[in-house]
């Protein structure tokens, strides 16, 4: 007999989230994710001057808007045709790799580990000690981080004036030049949350935490290590976390942090099953909107995409997202697959029998040990007195593509302007890609193949095992549907 | 207290904000030791799925009573009424008739952020969802609970406007409401907390020098005054950005970009390109609302002419040019 179990309002995601689960013998049989939120950010951009556009995305998500930002300003960038000083280059990075460590961070403290300080784990050995630090809203490490991660948002003070919805990233840079003085701050800054992260979290410099290179290995080093990634990587090991989760195993990058000579994390698409990585090709994405409240037939390239909400429903719908997919593939996005094509050992690693719960979490980790020290480097490099901006102007008719990664994953901003405004905008968020529904084709997307196949007690009306998985993509609804 | 937290249609960024609030041990522990307690947060709190249901369902019936209901988020009225452009997730309702159960049910209601005071950037352009605030329709009065609605307490709905919200903005405003130290008079004519909508952001411009010369900036970057130009409304703008700058650091026109005006109503369509003054014969047509024009003007012309090179062409640039040497003096 197949019963149906629908988790909603899932909490600490950002955003709306309801997932509908069959199941049958004690497994999920299939998976409905859906998104429960329509606003129309791609509509209202439509006949605005083009800088508006700055002004708009950040506000789609106010975790994301950094990101958002950075994919809007690169495509006015690619539109106008400019390319900014190095200043402005080493200045976006460090306010986009700011984002992408607190959200990093903001995901395991406040949204992931609160599940693991629940009651219903109250008989496991490791429980005793998750629960006192990891409770929700109360645990104690909330009280460290939450004013580390304070801290580290000064960077953004500094560089973007606040956090979220700044304005201070432009096509051709930034808008905020740094004196020798605010260098030397900044630099403090970065020391203190350098500092926070080897006492709290890892217990361990971050060149030892980014040196770790596999699975095993890693266990070995969280054995009898204090600090909070070895706590959760204990219990997730006694729980096989590194197990379930697996979804198509195709992983996405567009590529992050460009320097003098390529980008710090690179694009490519890897292919779990065959081994095989090819490059990323833009042209090879499409949305398909079958099983959406929109109106279409054929999916789409975003480049001539369109967003037509249809509010009075629609047979086979059950969502507001759209169903991007890459050469007709379901694919994954997010630290993970930035790591794996990033080759880092330990992300490949962990993937070599399929993506999984700890595979995501590691990953970000990995992530955070790798771009602090690279942020030191960024910040070393600025040279004050240099300029941090390339001026704007606004082309009469043209297009552009802004590929950035969000903490999340890849986003993308595909961009027209003709007369002077803006004609077409279309958005492609990492949750877009990462929470599909099912495509014409019938394919799930890949929160709906990481759920399915996941044991479920009979009855259980909010089985853990299924916050896990949800969380452990670090979902952003608010981006996903925009 | 118990403090009700729900998320309407918007980005989750006033949260973000809050989270980054100045506090030694953190915001939530802060809130705590004032005595709020923190019952319901979508993005917070432990509760999901049927959980998080049973709260709703309790703190809508009155059986787990609520002090304090923080909106954030806009309220999507739309398709016809319906409110279906925002369901719950889960409950098979619409947001909005949440929003009306709680609020019925609360001894105060808070509206976090532009978004929910205001309709925010939700309600640009054609406003297809047919967003609106909980108490204003921009600035009109009426929004989803109408103009004369009142809390179970006998305040109006408290607008703790800004996109996002400075932390200090709604911590401020919880912690006065657990002190039983926010009345009616503590609020403005669009129902937000004096505190901080009595300021101009104006006030505390890192950028006074420039203002004061009209020395004014070109393009993004410069260091000059962003009046002129590039579209900032820091002299008409209602907040304290830049005597309470935020992380301690930082503000919109710290940062090198204008203050687009985020924490007043209509702020998301302001009729010309945000990142441009717009003018009528060279003069830009949103100055001080509280001076006359044609003293202002005469005041421009006048400062103009006194600037000092110094200022006039650090306006231009992106980092600022040596100041004069102090004169020295002899020992008295």
């Amino acid at each position: 007999m197949t019963t149906r179990l629908l988790v909603g309002p899932f909490n600490r995601v950002e955003g709306d989230l309801e997932v509908s689960l069959d199941i049958a013998d004690g497994q999920v049989r299939s998976a409905q994710v859906s998104s429960s939120l329509y606003r129309g950010f791609e509509n209202m951009l439509i006949g605005r001057d083009p800088l508006d556009a700055l002004v708009l995305v950040p506000r789609i998500c106010g975790i994301c808007s950094v990101a958002q930002s950075a994919a809007a300003a690169a495509a006015l960038a690619a539109a106008a045709g400019i390319a900014m000083p190095a200043n402005g280059r080493l200045a976006q990075n460090l306010i986009q790799a700011t984002e992408n460590i607190a959200d990093h961070l903001t995901h395991f403290y406040c949204f992931f580990m609160p599940d693991f300080a629940r009651e219903q784990y109250a008989s496991e050995p490791w429980h005793a000690a998750v629960a006192g630090r990891f409770r929700a809203q109360r645990g104690a490490a909330l009280a460290e981080f939450l004013p580390a991660r304070a801290g580290l948002l000064r960077v953004l003070g500094y560089l973007a004036g606040k956090w979220p919805h700044t304005l201070a990233l432009q096509p051709g840079g930034t808008t905020r030049s740094i004196t020798p003085t605010e260098k030397v701050r900044l630099s403090a800054v970065l020391r203190e949350f350098r500092a926070f992260l080897e006492e709290a979290v890892f217990a361990d410099t971050l060149e030892n935490v980014a040196g770790v290179t596999s699975w095993p290995a890693l266990v070995t080093w969280a054995d009898v290590r204090g600090g909070d990634f070895a706590t959760f990587l204990r219990a997730a090991a006694a729980l096989d976390l590194h197990r379930i989760g697996r979804a198509s195993d195709v992983f996405l990058a567009v590529g992050a942090y460009p320097g003098d000579t390529g980008q710090c994390f690179p694009a490519g698409v890897f292919d779990g099953r065959s081994g095989q990585r090819t490059a990323f090709d833009p042209s090879a994405i499409t949305e398909d909107v079958s099983h959406a409240w929109l109106a279409g037939d054929d999916a789409l390239p975003p480049a001539r995409g369109e967003t037509r909400p249809m509010p009075d429903g629609k047979a086979a719908a059950y969502t507001w997202c759209k169903a991007p997919r890459y050469g007709g593939q379901v694919v994954e996005t997010g630290a993970l697959a930035r790591q794996v094509l990033a080759g880092h050992p330990l992300a490949c690693d962990m993937i070599a029998g399929g993506a999984s719960v700890s595979a995501r979490i590691v990953a970000r980790f990995v992530e955070v040990a790798r771009l602090l020290p690279q942020m030191e480097r960024w910040l070393a490099a600025i040279v004050p007195g240099e300029p941090f901006c390339a001026q704007w102007t606004a082309p009469e008719a043209a297009t552009g593509i802004g590929l950035v990664e969000a903490a999340r994953g890849a986003l993308g901003h595909w961009l027209s302007i003709e007369r002077g405004k803006i004609a077409g905008y279309q958005i492609i968020a990492p949750t877009t890609w990462n929470f599909s529904p099912r495509d014409a084709a019938g394919q799930p997307g890949a929160l709906e193949q990481a759920l399915a196949g996941l044991p479920v007690a009979a009855g259980d009306p909010s089985p853990l095992v299924v916050q896990h998985v949800v969380r452990s993509f670090d979902p952003c609804m608010v981006c996903t549907v925009h | 207290m118990n403090l009700f937290w729900l998320q309407a249609s918007g980005c989750g960024g006033c949260t973000q904000s809050l989270l980054g609030a100045d506090a030694r041990r953190g915001v939530l522990a802060q809130l705590a030791a004032a005595g709020i307690e923190l019952v319901a947060h979508p993005a917070l709190g432990e509760a999901s799925g049927d959980e998080a249901r049973a709260l709703l369902a309790s703190a809508a019936e009155g059986t787990l009573p609520i002090d304090i209901l923080c909106v954030e988020g806009a309220l999507l009225r739309g398709p016809n009424g319906s409110g279906r452009f925002h369901m719950l997730a889960g409950t098979g309702k619409p947001m909005i008739d949440w929003v009306r159960m709680l609020a019925a049910q609360a001894r105060h209601v808070v509206a976090v952020g532009s978004c929910t005071a205001f309709g925010g950037i939700n309600a640009s352009g054609d406003n297809l969802t047919e967003a609106c605030g909980l108490q204003f329709d921009g600035g009109e009065p009426g929004g989803l609970l109408g103009a004369d609605w009142r809390a179970r307490g006998g305040l109006p709905v408290i607008n703790v406007s800004g996109c996002p919200i400075h932390a200090d903005w709604i911590v401020d405003t919880l912690m006065a409401l657990a002190d039983g130290a926010l009345d009616e008079t503590g609020l403005d004519e669009l129902q937000r907390p004096r505190f901080y909508s009595e300021q101009l952001v104006h006030h505390g411009c890192p950028k006074n020098e420039f203002y004061e010369f009209k020395a004014s900036a070109q393009k993004a970057s410069d260091l000059g005054c962003l009046m002129e130009n590039l579209g900032c409304k820091g002299t008409q703008a209602h907040a304290d950005c830049n005597t309470r700058p935020w992380f301690g650091v930082g503000s919109c026109i710290r940062g090198g970009f204008s203050c687009i005006a985020c924490t007043e109503p209509g702020f998301e369509d302001p009729g010309h390109p945000f990142m441009e003054t717009p003018k009528v014969a060279g003069i830009p047509i949103g100055l001080p609302t509280d001076m006359p024009k044609a003293w202002f003007v005469a005041l421009a012309a006048l400062s103009k002419s006194a600037t000092p090179k110094r200022v006039r062409d650090s306006a231009v640039r992106d980092h600022p040019l040596p100041l004069p040497a102090t004169k020295k003096r002899g020992r008295q």
